[in-house]
């Protein structure tokens, strides 16, 4: 393997791991959950990436083949972080009263889909605006 | 927008009864392949397989259609993602590394949606969760506006307009 590939891969492994560890830094220094819940959603996304491309350069400069699969991690990553992100926030929301005290409301007649209940979604959400 | 699946009749033509959903079909037989990294007939067997019988297993499940207006405009968009994404790493970083967390001003803000397709409201919850400082929390009942959070913000009104100009403009387009 030529040296800049070394240095390239060694790079971004740097690049990864930094952005990791800022991820991890902001779980423990951000004051509360929701704030908490920013830094890892952002942050290790492009860690993990930078990693994968990392792993991309030394697989292709070992067996000069291209691998997909880190592509395939990097989307699913992208996929699953706000799903995941989402649910958390949502949890959050239901089991702190005075955080769901200081939401704003969506509308005059209207609530958050998860505060209003036996709401017939398929009714409304389709209707035609 | 989005329509009902007909229920399944005798006069339904053959390709909508056993390939109801050629794009999805696509992207399993392009995933598998990519997943296996084996381009020899047995791993295109497969993939095809897997493609043909998953949307037939799963039908129930997909009762609707996302219409995608043009693929550039999609490839456009992913880019300008990708590319906020990485803005999004280096700017929350330095939040976290050297602003200290008594002067954050965290908020809710509600971003009202013009957005109406469903698929096209879920790729902008995931966008708005991946690009700078703000996390979507929740929709509203009516599906009429998103509950995002911020981690840092200074002006609401920059923040929802930078949202709708960026992201739900585009998407307006791509999903008609």
């Amino acid at each position: 393997m030529s040296p800049i590939a070394d240095y390239t891969i060694a790079g971004f492994i740097f690049l990864g791991t930094a952005f990791a560890i800022v991820g991890s830094i902001g779980l423990v220094k951000l004051p509360d959950l929701m704030t908490r819940l920013h830094s890892p959603t952002k942050a290790t996304t492009l860690g993990v990436g930078a990693l994968l491309v990392a792993s991309m350069i030394f697989f292709y400069m070992k067996n000069g083949k291209l691998a997909i699969n880190e592509l395939l991690i990097t989307l699913f990553l992208f996929l699953t972080a706000p799903v995941a992100a989402h649910f958390i926030a949502r949890a959050y929301m239901h089991l702190n009263c005075e955080a769901a005290e200081d939401l704003p409301r969506p509308s005059k007649d209207c609530e958050w889909s998860t505060y209003q209940r036996s709401y017939n979604c398929d009714d409304q959400t389709r209707a035609p605006h | 927008m989005t329509s009902h699946a007909e229920p399944t009749s005798p006069n339904l033509s053959f390709r909508k009864r056993w390939v109801p959903h050629p794009l999805l079909t696509l992207v399993l037989v392009g995933l598998w392949m990519a997943l296996v990294n084996n381009y020899e007939t047995s791993g295109w067997i497969f993939g095809v397989l897997f493609g043909l019988a998953i949307p037939l297993v799963t039908k129930s499940i997909w009762d609707s259609t996302a219409k995608i207006g043009s693929f550039g405009s999609v490839l456009i968009f992913g880019l300008i993602v990708a590319w906020d994404v990485a803005m999004a790493n280096i700017q929350v970083a330095f939040l976290v590394l050297f602003r200290p967390s008594q002067r954050l001003k965290p908020a809710w803000v509600t971003v009202p949606l013009d957005l109406r397709s469903r698929e096209g409201i879920a790729v902008l919850a995931g966008t708005v969760t991946l690009t700078p400082g703000t996390v979507s929390c929740d929709l509203s009942a009516d599906g009429s506006s998103l509950l995002v959070h911020c981690l840092d913000v200074r002006d609401v009104d920059a923040v929802v307009a930078r949202i709708k100009r960026r992201y739900e403009s585009r998407l307006l387009r791509i999903f008609k």
